[in-house]
């Protein structure tokens, strides 16, 4: 499932209005992963218009996400300022958030960002990372990598080693 | 919301179950700044995030439920030890590296039990909130665990203090397997979780890492018990005191 998807479901095909929504709210960047927007890491749930009153649903990564504020504001501020006033920022708990919602395009701009990207799984379930699972380095792409440490600079992400290029990165963990 | 079910407790239930997030997020955070290492320190203020946000998922749902004007903010910074029910080893202070961890290793491999089991919860804000809890508790527990072996099974200074830390706090953890009368009406009606039948599972996997990090399992002739009641250790109120300052000496005060 994702936005796209969801944004069909809801409106009247080929509703321009909604796009243009997305396309705005693709300017909402996450605060700690500027190159990431809310759209791509899977944390925009759901655009909806009645009248003038535009409802965005966003959900949080992780329970304690601090970016979740900062996020709730940006996503106000740039209706706002795109003229949109009556703007309802809600925040769903169900279904719960998983890196599989992250896009692929998403994924390719951590990694040129040298944040190693979570891995994707099968079933749209992903377990956290189990160890031996092998993470690529995002500068030169070796599997030789190590953990560090299970929590890098936020709660969503690892600190591993590259062993063949000796540079230290985060990974994006599986969730 | 299920009109056999009596409000005020789950209300209480609710709450309980934020106090316990709330406090034991407060210990870890404790640490941030203080851990013995950058990786750790990053480590524990982020699993104390973990605990913080649920804390206010789990207020924001008692306050709509209660419908009486409180919010997350009110319920968390305005209520005093005697009204705080979380389970009392959520309030024990951090002790060193190894009753943190001891600590940490017993409560995780209960929230795993016990989130799995709100997951199936009547109650479809409590299963969502578990939904999400489920996946963090998971990856504390590895990582918690991973410590008990490393340092049960490490030098022998590491090796005894983690037991020491083991030892000093197994009287705490009967209370989390035992319920009052109102919890069980929940538990009747498919919104609480039955915590007596987690203890058998708990226990045999406390022990299969205990015996894995060759540390011994603590004799566990003593308990204490009372948080759901209200009854706490000394330690709470100094917690409280930090954690409530602000708001008490500038009330309403946000930033």
């Amino acid at each position: 499932m994702n936005v796209a998807q969801n944004i069909a479901d809801t409106a009247e095909p080929g509703s321009s209005e909604l796009d243009r929504l997305e396309a705005l709210l693709d300017q909402v960047t996450d605060p700690e992963i500027p190159v990431i927007s809310i759209r791509e890491l899977g944390i925009l749930r759901d655009i909806s218009l009645a009248g003038d009153q535009v409802t965005v649903t966003v959900t949080t990564t992780y329970s304690g996400c601090p970016a979740m504020s900062t996020i709730k504001a940006d996503i106000r501020q740039t209706l706002s300022a795109a003229g949109y006033e009556d703007v309802q920022v809600k925040q769903s708990l169900s279904p719960a958030w998983t890196t599989d919602w992250m896009t692929t395009e998403g994924r390719e701009k951590l990694r040129e960002y040298g944040i190693a990207p979570p891995q994707k799984s099968g079933e749209g379930h992903c377990a956290v990372i189990s160890p031996g699972t092998a993470v690529a380095c995002p500068q030169c792409g070796s599997e030789h990598t190590e953990c560090v440490s299970e929590f890098g600079s936020t709660a969503c992400k690892a600190l591993y080693r590259c062993l063949a290029c000796a540079e230290p990165f985060d990974y994006f963990k599986c969730l | 919301m299920n009109p056999n079910v009596n409000k005020q407790y789950l209300v209480n239930y609710v709450i309980a179950l934020g106090d316990d997030s709330l406090t034991l997020g407060h210990r870890l955070s404790e640490w941030s700044s203080n851990a013995p290492f950058l990786e750790e320190d990053l480590a524990l203020s982020n699993v104390a995030l973990d605990f913080i946000g649920r804390a206010m998922m789990f207020y924001s749902y008692a306050g709509e439920t209660e419908d009486a004007g409180r919010g997350e903010d009110d319920i968390a910074y305005l209520r005093d030890c005697r009204e705080y029910r979380n389970l009392l080893i959520c309030e024990l202070p951090i002790g060193d590296f190894a009753d943190t961890i001891a600590r940490q290793f017993l409560v995780d491999n209960y929230d795993v039990g016990f989130y799995t089991e709100l997951m199936k919860s009547a109650d479809e804000t409590l299963a969502a909130i578990a939904a999400k809890a489920i996946k963090e508790s998971r990856y504390h527990l590895r990582r918690s665990e991973e410590w008990v072996k490393r340092l049960g099974d490490g030098t022998g200074e590491s090796h005894d203090r983690i037991q020491r830390a083991f030892n000093n706090v197994w009287g705490y953890t009967h209370e989390l397997f035992e319920v009052d009368k109102n919890e069980q009406s929940l538990i009747n009606a498919g919104i609480a979780v039955d915590r007596p039948a987690l203890k058998a599972d708990w226990e045999r996997y406390a022990q299969s890492v205990l015996n894995e990090a060759t540390l011994d399992t603590p004799d566990s002739q003593w308990s204490i018990r009372g948080g759901r009641e209200g009854m706490h250790t000394e330690h709470l109120g100094y917690l409280l005191a930090e954690l409530q300052f602000m708001q008490r000496a500038y009330p309403g005060l946000e930033w």
